[in-house]
């Protein structure tokens, strides 16, 4: 356990009566940093995000958050955190202002008033306030959600999936006001199913099937994938895929506009099998791979991996 | 900071959103004071065990003071109108039985004659049975007034008869309600039945509501003590409990003219308590309730038993044992105690003991259980 931690957790793991949610998962979050917590639907980010607050008992694992254990010292977490939800979750019966009180009260936060007023500024919500939080907009009440979570200033921040359904404009602010926190000191930890936002942390965590199946940057992890990526132009890859997929040595084969990448493991075997399946006008030529395939190539290997341990 | 004291500012913020948030909620707003108000109209009226003004006629051929005295002092009753005089017996008789009058009130030939005599004749009164307890109260009456009144007319030469034993058996009526309205005992008993049932259904919403619209995450991921909570979310219904009371009360004085005999102020403890007793009760039904309808079930299924084993409905004593055994592990049944004692009886705190200690008992292993099963964790 380390000061320089703001999470330190080691064999994370919980179960739903037999289900298995998440299992030995190890995070270690330097303080002032913001990590990606990428996977596919259903692999345990969620859960995880949960454990570390307080508001799930792991059952198995143990940890600390900011320094207090997260089996016995919820409360201590809960007060020095900022958790925003998923799913929307401040009250839309209260006006945008009443949220905010309730919560700067809860906190006990000094010159609640004030403190209401300068977040109501900062968000420029100052003349809607007396709306029903109801009556925002999807990017709206994030911004309201993520103003109201971080209105104590807490030195962690956990945001799940905090711009599923965003429109892209809003998602460039609101990850602009999110490194506009880090600077300020906060940790972040912040799920997301986008690439672009996967591109913006220090390091992403890639969970799948409630374990952890890769933790670096994005180079490290698009690297280690050991991927090899082939683009392919021209009219001729129209219908292409099809062909393509599932022969031997094409991992993963999809459009990216009017591109087909094609990746594997081996740049041969990928290179015999394009030139011998394609006909027409195709230009092939290799490129590095995305993240996303990398992603794609770590999905299909977890899934592997269950199979064989199974 | 020191988080681990019960916080009044954390109290009070939950306290002002649910304020806020049961202000905002007009549907629920107008049931609460609503509610109070269909229910006095349903059972202070409309559930009438004790139904007055029922059409009668007479049966008499001859017209001397002392008929006349009989007759209007039963009309005085209320519980007699009489539509038609006659001396045909059969005109009387087929009123009856078309269910024009429910009662024939007939004195048989030469009565006032036999009556000074001393030969004790008889009144007789026939009664529509078809709905045996709708007259039951009428001809339980009966005699009391017929004696009252033949009393005061035999005077002088005949006052020796009235020394003698009367013509008719006396009914002893019950005391503190000697014309036995059901209003006087119904309605006060009605105050327990309304705050059981919206003040339990109100606090077991509130909960699940939280959990059913995904804000329950968020309350629990915020430093709030699940006592802080509970004592938060219950503030507002008991203020709004004290609302209600005070419409019933004052309903109680002036459309069904209840006495209003005792202390004002037991009155006030007990309902405090009962209200609270309540609270908790929905508190407790909203941490087993996993969705707003499962709340609204379980409320039922304890507002049933209240209202039908506490002495609301049937007369406890009436009750077989094991009934009267669950009945008294009910809050309503300790609370009617308590106000049919201050409102009709004039009880004292130190007679009604008994029934506020075993509230408070209740509310506190109630709270005990809210605070045990709150979940703090989503688990």
């Amino acid at each position: 356990m380390s000061i320089d931690l703001a999470i330190d957790v080691h064999g994370l793991g919980k179960r739903f009566g037999k289900k298995v949610a998440v299992s030995g998962v190890d995070l270690q979050l330097p303080r002032g940093e913001v990590w990606g917590f990428l996977g596919p639907n259903g692999s345990g980010k969620t859960t995880t995000i949960r454990m570390i607050c307080g508001l799930l008992k792991a059952s198995e694992g143990s940890g600390t958050a900011l320094g207090f254990d997260i089996l016995k010292d919820a409360d201590r977490i809960k007060a020095h955190t900022g958790y925003m939800t998923q799913k929307f979750s401040f009250w839309t019966d209260l006006t945008i202002r009443e949220n905010l009180e309730f919560v700067a009260r809860l906190y006990r936060l000094p010159h609640m008033r004030e403190t209401v007023d300068s977040t109501l500024q900062g968000l420029g919500l100052a003349d809607r306030q007396h709306q029903l939080a109801e009556a925002l907009s999807g990017g709206w009440k994030q911004r309201l959600a993520l103003a109201a979570v971080t209105m104590h200033h807490p030195d962690l921040l956990l945001l799940d999936e905090p711009t599923a359904g965003v429109d892209p404009q809003a998602r460039r602010d609101f990850w602009d006001e999110i490194h506009e926190l880090s600077s300020r000191g906060m940790t972040v930890l912040v799920s997301t199913h986008y690439m672009d936002e996967a591109e913006r942390c220090d390091r992403i965590v890639y969970l799948a099937n409630g374990h952890k199946v890769a933790e670096g940057t994005v180079a490290d992890i698009v690297h280690r994938s050991g991927l090899v990526t082939f683009r392919g132009q021209g009219t001729g890859v129209r219908r292409l895929a099809e062909k393509l997929k599932g022969l031997p040595g094409l991992d993963h084969v999809a459009y990216f506009g009017a591109a087909l990448h094609v990746s594997g493991p081996d740049a041969d075997i990928i290179r015999a099998t394009i030139t011998r399946e394609t006909s027409g006008d195709v230009t092939w030529e290799q490129v590095d791979p995305s993240l996303e395939d990398a992603f794609i190539a770590l999905m299909a290997d977890a899934g592997t991996d269950r199979r064989e341990h199974a | 900071m020191t988080s681990v004291l019960v916080s009044l500012n954390r109290i009070l913020a939950v306290f002002l959103k649910e304020t806020v948030q049961m202000r905002r909620d007009r549907l629920t707003f107008a049931m609460m004071l609503g509610i109070p108000l269909v229910q006095l109209v349903l059972f202070g009226f409309a559930i009438n065990m004790d139904p007055r003004h029922l059409p009668a006629a007479v049966l008499v051929e001859e017209q001397t003071p002392i008929v006349r005295t009989l007759v209007k002092s039963l009309e005085a009753s209320e519980y007699y109108d009489f539509i038609l005089e006659t001396d045909d017996p059969r005109e009387s008789t087929d009123l009856l039985a078309r269910g024009e009058v429910a009662f024939v009130v007939s004195f048989p030939t030469g009565f006032t004659r036999d009556l000074i005599r001393g030969d004790r004749p008889q009144i007789l009164i026939e009664a529509d049975a078809s709905d045996p307890a709708a007259a039951s109260n009428a001809i339980g009456s009966a005699n009391t007034i017929l004696t009252r009144a033949l009393n005061r007319e035999l005077k002088g030469a005949t006052a020796s008869l009235a020394a003698s034993p009367a013509p008719f058996e006396l009914v002893v009526l019950p005391r503190y309600n000697p014309e036995a309205k059901t209003a006087y005992n119904i309605v006060p008993g009605l105050l327990g039945v309304i705050l059981t049932m919206t003040l339990v259904m109100i606090t077991a919403m509130a909960m699940t509501r939280e959990s059913e619209r995904g804000t329950m995450e968020n309350l629990l991921s915020m430093p709030a003590r699940p006592f802080e909570v509970m004592l938060g979310k219950i503030l507002p219904y008991v203020v709004m409990g004290a609302i209600q009371t005070g419409v019933i009360l004052l309903a109680a004085r002036l459309i069904f003219d209840v006495p209003f005999v005792g202390s004002f102020w037991v009155l006030v403890l007990g309902v405090t308590i009962f209200v609270i007793a309540n609270l908790a009760v929905g508190f407790t039904f909203s941490t087993i309730a996993k969705s707003q309808m499962q709340a609204m079930q379980l409320t039922f299924f304890f507002f049933l038993p209240s209202i039908l084993l506490s002495g609301f409905m049937f007369p406890f004593r009436g009750m077989p044992h094991w009934a009267q055994m669950i009945g008294e592990g009910l809050p309503l049944t300790h609370f009617l105690r308590v106000v049919r004692g201050v409102m009709l009886k004039d009880a004292t705190l130190a007679q009604l003991q008994a029934p506020m200690l075993a509230m408070c008992a209740f509310t506190a292993v109630m709270m005990l259980i809210a605070m045990l099963r709150y979940r703090r964790t989503l688990d």
